[in-house]
């Protein structure tokens, strides 16, 4: 089996290449790679994402049919893949950081600023915080429900259907914090910050 | 709930840990690596790495450093230290760093801190505020605290989030390798002019004052390197010291 972790050239990506090769060891092969018929040909995908929303959907379109094969891949051929932050915020139609952008459009809604309350709470939302899991998702074997994971973010997804949300976190408000739909997953923390547990989420995701 | 963070920070010095951990059945006691690995192990919530290498042939050995930590440890990995460039914070984020601190370049070009948070993302760029008392305010210092900038720290601190910092390391000059505790007032100063989160250092010297750092500081997380050096506190220790005392933390 291999897994292709697409490399936009957006942000940092060696915490996700890392990780993912830690816990696949031998028995898996992970490909880092923007080549659109080494993605096709890949059984599974892990699209990353750092920095603003805009930012990497420019990054995206930039590299010539990368949207249209991710399509194929994830939408045609329902093949397993992750969005990890700013990857799973590219889920949505749209997008308000920096300025409004369209996204992928997979999962049906928007990713927004987190309300702070005006201050009360600071932004990014930094650190380790607890998930609530609502739905038993495929990538949360074996994960305690109220496991500690790593974030970073200031904005958040918003999906307009809540059957997608796989885990919720509780910070100014209650925010999405993952989801699943068919053979999209998405994590708004980071597996790969998240220690053991969170490379068991990346293990759960390899093993699908 | 969002959780305090602890942050233990190592001195690297020529590839080197200067002032490590003191533990008996360490292979290499000078190998930040391992010494990164027991502290990830021990439920540290991110590991800082400040490079003190002086001379310019040596500085490439942190990123061999980094490079070798981020294949043993999962969680974020902060390094600082000579952070002069956008391509600096290029090399350092290639080489698996999840945040890079900059310190004297954001107060010598605030292109810096401006160019890299755009380039990279605000989440992965803290800028090092040194900072010393004189008279009624602090006054930012660079060069390793040699130089000072007579920049107000306070005003300095608001600059840096405008400019697109995501975190502030404030370390207090006054309380550095003192052990008496973090300057409180400084802390809750800054910390109450952003709203961006506070990593309060300098000066702990028992658990008590990551406690106060927190609590009476503001700080959203706390670094520390002497205590968690020579085995006198463990990461853990310290977490549960923190919980006993109602502060949110990962257990």
């Amino acid at each position: 089996m291999n897994v292709t972790i697409v490399d936009y050239k957006s942000g940092n990506i060696s915490s996700v290449i890392n990780s993912f090769k830690e816990v696949a060891k031998d028995k898996v092969t992970i490909e880092v790679t923007s080549d659109l018929n080494k993605i096709k040909s890949s059984d599974k995908v892990v699209l990353p994402g750092q920095g603003s929303f805009k930012s990497c959907v420019d990054a995206l379109n930039k590299i010539k049919g990368l949207t249209d094969t991710l399509n194929e891949f994830a939408i045609n051929y329902k093949k397993p893949l992750l969005g990890i932050c700013v990857g799973l915020q590219m889920f949505a139609d749209v997008g308000y950081e920096e300025t409004e952008t369209k996204g992928l459009g997979w999962i049906s809604g928007k990713v927004s600023k987190i309300d702070n309350q005006k201050g009360k709470y600071k932004l990014p939302h930094i650190g380790w915080n607890q998930i609530n899991i609502v739905k038993n998702s495929k990538i949360f074997k074996d994960i305690e429900n109220n496991s500690h994971m790593y974030f970073v973010h200031s904005y958040e997804f918003v999906p307009n259907d809540k059957k997608v949300i796989a885990a919720t976190t509780d910070y100014s408000s209650n925010i999405v914090c993952s989801v699943e739909k068919e053979n999209i997953f998405g994590t708004q923390f980071h597996p790969e910050k998240s220690d053991r547990i969170g490379l068991k989420i990346i293990d759960n995701f390899i093993n699908l | 709930m969002l959780k305090n963070r602890i942050i233990p920070c190592l001195d690297v010095k020529n590839g080197r840990v200067v002032k490590g951990i003191n533990f008996v059945d360490l292979k290499d006691a000078g190998d930040p690596v391992e010494q990164a690995k027991i502290y990830s192990d021990g439920g540290a919530d991110e590991i800082c790495f400040l490079d003190i290498t002086a001379s310019n042939e040596n500085r490439n050995t942190i990123y061999d450093v980094v490079e070798k930590t981020s294949k043993k440890c999962f969680v974020p990995l902060t390094v600082g230290g000579g952070v002069r460039s956008v391509e600096d914070i290029n090399k350092l984020l290639n080489c698996g760093a999840d945040k890079v601190s900059i310190n004297t370049a954001a107060v010598e070009n605030s292109k810096v801190v401006l160019d890299s948070s755009k380039k990279f993302g605000s989440q992965c760029i803290v800028v090092a505020i040194d900072a010393k008392k004189n008279g009624d305010k602090w006054e930012v210092f660079t060069h390793g605290g040699r130089n000072n900038s007579g920049i107000d720290a306070l005003e300095y601190a608001e600059q840096m989030e405008k400019n697109g910092a995501g975190e502030l390391l404030v370390t207090s000059m006054d309380r550095d390798g003192t052990q008496v505790g973090y300057d409180i007032d400084l802390m809750s100063k800054i910390s109450s002019k952003v709203n961006i989160p506070v990593i309060a250092s300098g000066g702990v010297g028992n658990l008590d004052h990551l406690v106060d750092g927190i609590k009476l500081g503001k700080a959203s997380a706390v670094l520390a390197a002497s205590i968690f050096h020579y085995g006198k506190h463990s990461v853990k220790e310290a977490k549960d010291y923190l919980d006993l005392k109602g502060i949110p933390v990962r257990i």
